[in-house]
């Protein structure tokens, strides 16, 4: 069973998508270890080593995510799960800007895949499919 | 109706306590120096010999239980994976157990860490790492490494259960004293103690106490049954819960302030709140930390060390009193018992500061986080505000002249701090020195341990007497 670490980054609670997640990923055959709201990066990595994780999926709805996830890749490294791979999705940024270049900054930090504002789960329950494999 | 005799060995004194169920009370306390260098039952026969000359009569006992924290108590490794989840499990089991934790590592052992274990003298190890299902390398690879290095000490594994198999066949492969027990993080931030825990305390009966010439007294009493802070933990877990009709105390902390360690146990949950988000790890309603740094004699210079050159200069112009000098006479003479008034003063300010110190390490903490949502409070560790009582033990609280000064550097003389320290806690002293033994009785009988504990912790007065 694939692994994944799910949780909502910084001093941000919105706990409502967080449940729905949790509930979509585990339906969907995956062991979902959700770390819950007002997570750090370090939280995120920890429990990911601990369970040997394959995928971190963050979330952020309160326009923060770019402060609290610059860093994290590293960090990963660090830890010694470099290869882990990193998604996040929500609001990640402050107020209406381009996608693409949201997108392309938070590559650059090292995310695999982001998401914009309101995508449903499903959209990245496919991509979860196509990299960990059903 | 019967009569019973508890006995703890301690570092340095063999404490007896006589018990009789028809009176429902203490009929006798005795203490002698604890000789388990030469011979254990030397002690135990003086210690006995003083009980009866202090009850004019010898009597026979029903069962006679002791706990034994002898020979440098229990020591132990704690060894997991990362150092917030699997480590700080693994050390909560081991402090839990009653063990003093002498060693912890995190992520794969080196070779100076295993070379550690065996300078230390380690008597059992804790092996842990992974959650269930979670990662394995780390922990086989662990197990592997203390057996090529023919470590002779128990181990006992409690990390991911999907590497049980693999760590039994490293044991057998090569040799290794070794068993296995569930996994003390199942899942994150899920905290499994008793099954770690009724393992390290077989061990410990088993081996342990026979290993440090313990075990000999077993020809003349029943059984050595308890390290000595398991016994203290199960007393205060007692006296908190209470025991079918009888009420227990509610929330409290108990601090012991010993010549080598301070140790504080807290009986509560993590928090009663409902606005707070509770993080890290999952806490255990009767938690026990040990400070090995923060001791009157033995470890008395670990109490200066976390002081500033400022504090230091500040303590001999406000309370003359010159404190380095002092805990470094204190570490090299530590049987010496205060010989002035300016001793006692001295030894009351390092229990101040033992005090202070240890609840700042055992308490939890609360942060205001200011959210799109509002405020809101981010909590790790235990809400220990509302305790109802800190009830004092150990020599140096109990013969203190004031003894409320002491026990008050437990709460929050410092209101604005975000520790989450007793706010307005009642104060009771452990004046003639039976939580062990009560620890040990509720074994027996819990109702009578529990009535015994109500009746004999006593209230400090306004003079802090």
């Amino acid at each position: 069973m694939k692994t994944i670490v799910i949780g909502v980054i910084g001093a941000d609670v919105h706990a409502v998508g967080n449940k729905i997640i949790e509930y979509t990923l585990t339906h969907h055959g995956y062991n979902v270890i959700n770390i819950g709201v007002l997570s750090s990066q370090e939280d995120f990595i920890n429990a990911a080593i601990e369970t040997d994780a394959q995928l971190i999926l963050v979330s952020s709805l309160y326009g923060q995510g770019e402060i609290d996830c610059r860093g994290m890749r590293d960090k990963c490294i660090e830890a010694g799960i470099g290869d882990i791979l990193l998604y996040v999705g929500g609001n990640i940024v402050v107020g209406k800007q381009d996608f693409k270049e949201v997108k392309k900054r938070f590559q650059e930090m090292g995310f695999n895949r982001i998401y914009p504002p309101g995508t449903p789960i499903d959209k990245a329950l496919n991509d979860i499919k196509q990299d960990l494999g059903e | 109706m019967a009569r019973y005799l508890l006995i703890d060995f301690g570092s340095t004194f063999t404490k007896l306590t006589a018990v009789d169920t028809t009176t429902g009370d203490i009929i006798g306390t005795s203490a002698s120096a604890t000789t388990v260098s030469t011979d254990i039952r030397e002690g135990y026969h003086q210690a006995l010999a003083d009980l009866y000359a202090s009850m004019d009569r010898v009597v026979t006992f029903d069962k006679i239980v002791a706990c034994s924290s002898a020979a440098g108590g229990l020591k132990m490794a704690a060894i997991g994976l990362v150092d917030e989840l699997t480590v700080e499990a693994a050390k909560r089991v081991c402090l839990g157990a009653g063990a003093k934790v002498d060693l912890v590592f995190s992520h794969h052992l080196t070779n100076r860490e295993i070379q550690e274990i065996i300078n230390k003298k380690i008597d059992i190890i804790l092996l842990a790492g992974g959650a269930d299902g979670g990662n394995s390398e780390c922990v086989i690879y662990n197990a592997k490494k203390l057996g090529e290095a023919h470590i002779s000490v128990p181990i006992v594994f409690a990390g991911n259960k999907s590497a049980e198999d693999d760590v039994r066949s490293v044991f057998e492969t090569y040799n290794l004293d070794g068993c296995v027990c569930d996994n003390v993080m199942p899942r994150i931030n899920i905290l499994n103690i008793e099954s770690a825990k009724k393992k390290i305390r077989e061990i410990f009966l088993k081996k342990i106490i026979a290993a440090k010439g313990i075990k000999k007294i077993e020809q003349e009493i029943d059984r050595v049954v308890l390290p000595t802070p398991e016994a203290v933990l199960q007393a205060s877990e007692l006296l908190s819960r209470g025991y079918m009709h009888e009420k227990g105390f509610g929330d409290i902390v108990v601090v012991d302030i010993g010549g080598a360690t301070t140790d504080m146990y807290s009986m509560c949950q993590a928090t009663n709140r409902s606005d707070v988000i509770l993080h890290g790890l999952e806490e255990p309603f009767a938690k026990r930390t040990v400070e090995g740094d923060l001791g009157m004699r033995y470890s008395a210079p670990g109490i200066v060390k976390n002081l500033s050159k400022e504090e230091i200069r500040l303590i001999d112009e406000e309370k003359g009193i010159d404190i380095e000098r002092e805990v470094s006479y204190r570490f090299d003479n530590v049987w010496s018992l205060p010989q002035s008034e300016h001793d006692e003063r001295v030894d009351e300010l390092l229990a101040e500061m033992c005090a202070y110190r240890a609840m700042h390490r055992h308490v939890g903490k609360i942060e205001e986080v200011f959210t799109p949502m509002g405020t809101v409070y981010n909590q790790t560790g235990k809400d220990l505000t509302e305790i109802e009582y800190v009830i004092g033990t150990g020599g140096v609280i109990i013969n203190a002249r004031d003894k409320m000064v002491i026990l008050n550097k437990t709460t929050n003389i410092f209101p604005e701090t975000n520790e989450l320290r007793p706010k307005h806690p009642n104060f009771l002293i452990d004046e003639r020195y039976i939580l062990a033994a009560m620890g040990l009785l509720a074994q027996i009988d819990p109702l009578l341990a529990l009535k015994i504990m109500k009746k004999h912790l006593k209230p400090i007065d306004k003079e802090g007497q």
